[in-house]
């Protein structure tokens, strides 16, 4: 735990990492300095974009002691203002699930590359990022922990199913190799509290190691602070939880 | 939840960005996560041309009972511009 007499410091900067395909992509990374070993976080954003929150928490989880990397799942949609982007992004129905999978592999190897890594990385998103980690940490086996934040549409019905997310993620289940964290809000309408009961009955079903927090009296998004789904006391202990967990499991 | 409820739709005429006028050429419509406007989910207009990239774009984030009304009242001001005889396309007209 931080003592008022620890010196900190912080490296923050956009580099380029390999994603999809090997397509080079931009992304913001962070990291305590020192010499390391660290453990490292992916950081999967949101629909509404590579925006000021996730660079806010990606260098939250860097002071919190992790080599942390986001990249821009938008990247390929062009470059602009992060709004006029992510808005391009939401026109297209956001991007495909193999490519965003794969673009956060690659800002993961780009962790473990690093000579201050531990080896170990976790992956975390809200959202459609929650989404995107939930489906990462199940169809890349390179995760020692995730955190699902509210990731609508884990599970999914076949009406719901889209080019660009033709497979619900709750059906890669069986293929999820690290403990998982999932923090919802009970007013939620995506996930539904019916809907992460679902999914909570298929990891109990397959003797996942799971941990799901349902909060009463938040919705969607209630991390964010910059927005009035803001729940401050939800907020505070899901964030808690959220480094008790990775404290646990990466370092 | 993002619901990736979207649709785009060509359309011509001119819209008002940051940096002045421009020719739109797709309206991309969603139902999902605004940016600004105080809601879980708007009816988000985007005007935009995509051949100018990212950039090129007037938004417009309604809340769903502005985003009825709107359409609403769009049709009723077409029905009576046509009922005056006003819809016929005068190019470069005003």
């Amino acid at each position: 735990m931080y003592q008022t007499d620890m010196y900190e410091g912080l490296m923050a900067e956009t580099v380029m990492i390999h994603g999809d395909k090997g397509d080079v992509i931009n992304a913001y990374f962070a990291r305590p300095l020192g010499a390391g070993p660290l453990a490292g976080m992916v950081l999967a954003h949101h629909l509404p974009g590579w925006d000021e929150w996730y660079k806010e928490i990606t260098l939250k989880f860097a002071r919190m002691g992790y080599a942390t990397i986001c990249p821009n799942l938008y990247c390929r949609v062009g470059h602009g203002t992060p709004e006029d982007v992510a808005a391009k992004a939401r026109a297209a129905g956001g991007v495909p699930d193999d490519q965003a999978v794969a673009d956060l592999a690659g800002a993961a190897r780009f962790l473990t590359a690093q000579p201050t890594s531990s080896g170990k990385v976790g992956i975390f998103g809200t959202c459609s990022g929650g989404r995107h980690a939930y489906l990462a940490a199940c169809r890349t086996p390179i995760y020692q922990a995730v955190v699902d934040c509210w990731g609508g549409r884990v599970v999914m019905s076949e009406s719901e199913a889209t080019p660009n997310q033709p497979v619900a993620p709750i059906v890669y289940t069986k293929d999820l190799a690290s403990p998982l964290l999932g923090i919802f809000g009970n007013d939620d309408f995506g996930p539904t509290p019916d809907q992460v009961n679902q999914h909570e009955a298929e990891l109990k079903k397959l003797g996942k190691n799971y941990e799901f927090h349902r909060y009463d009296g938040a919705g969607h998004g209630f991390f964010y602070h910059n927005r009035p789904m803001y729940r401050q006391e939800q907020a505070v202990d899901g964030w808690n939880k959220t480094f008790a967990f990775l404290e646990k499991h990466l370092k | 939840m993002c619901t990736m409820i979207a649709r785009q739709v060509k359309i011509e005429g001119c819209g008002k960005g940051a940096s002045g006028w421009f020719n739109l050429h797709e309206a991309d419509v969603s139902y999902d996560h605004p940016f600004h406007a105080p809601y879980e989910h708007a009816l988000n207009i985007d005007f935009v041309n995509e051949s100018q990239g990212p950039g090129a774009r007037v938004a417009v984030e309604l809340s769903l009972e502005a985003a009825r009304t709107l359409v609403d009242t769009i049709q009723a001001v077409l029905s009576r511009a046509e009922a005056g005889g006003y819809l016929e396309q005068v190019p470069g007209g005003n």
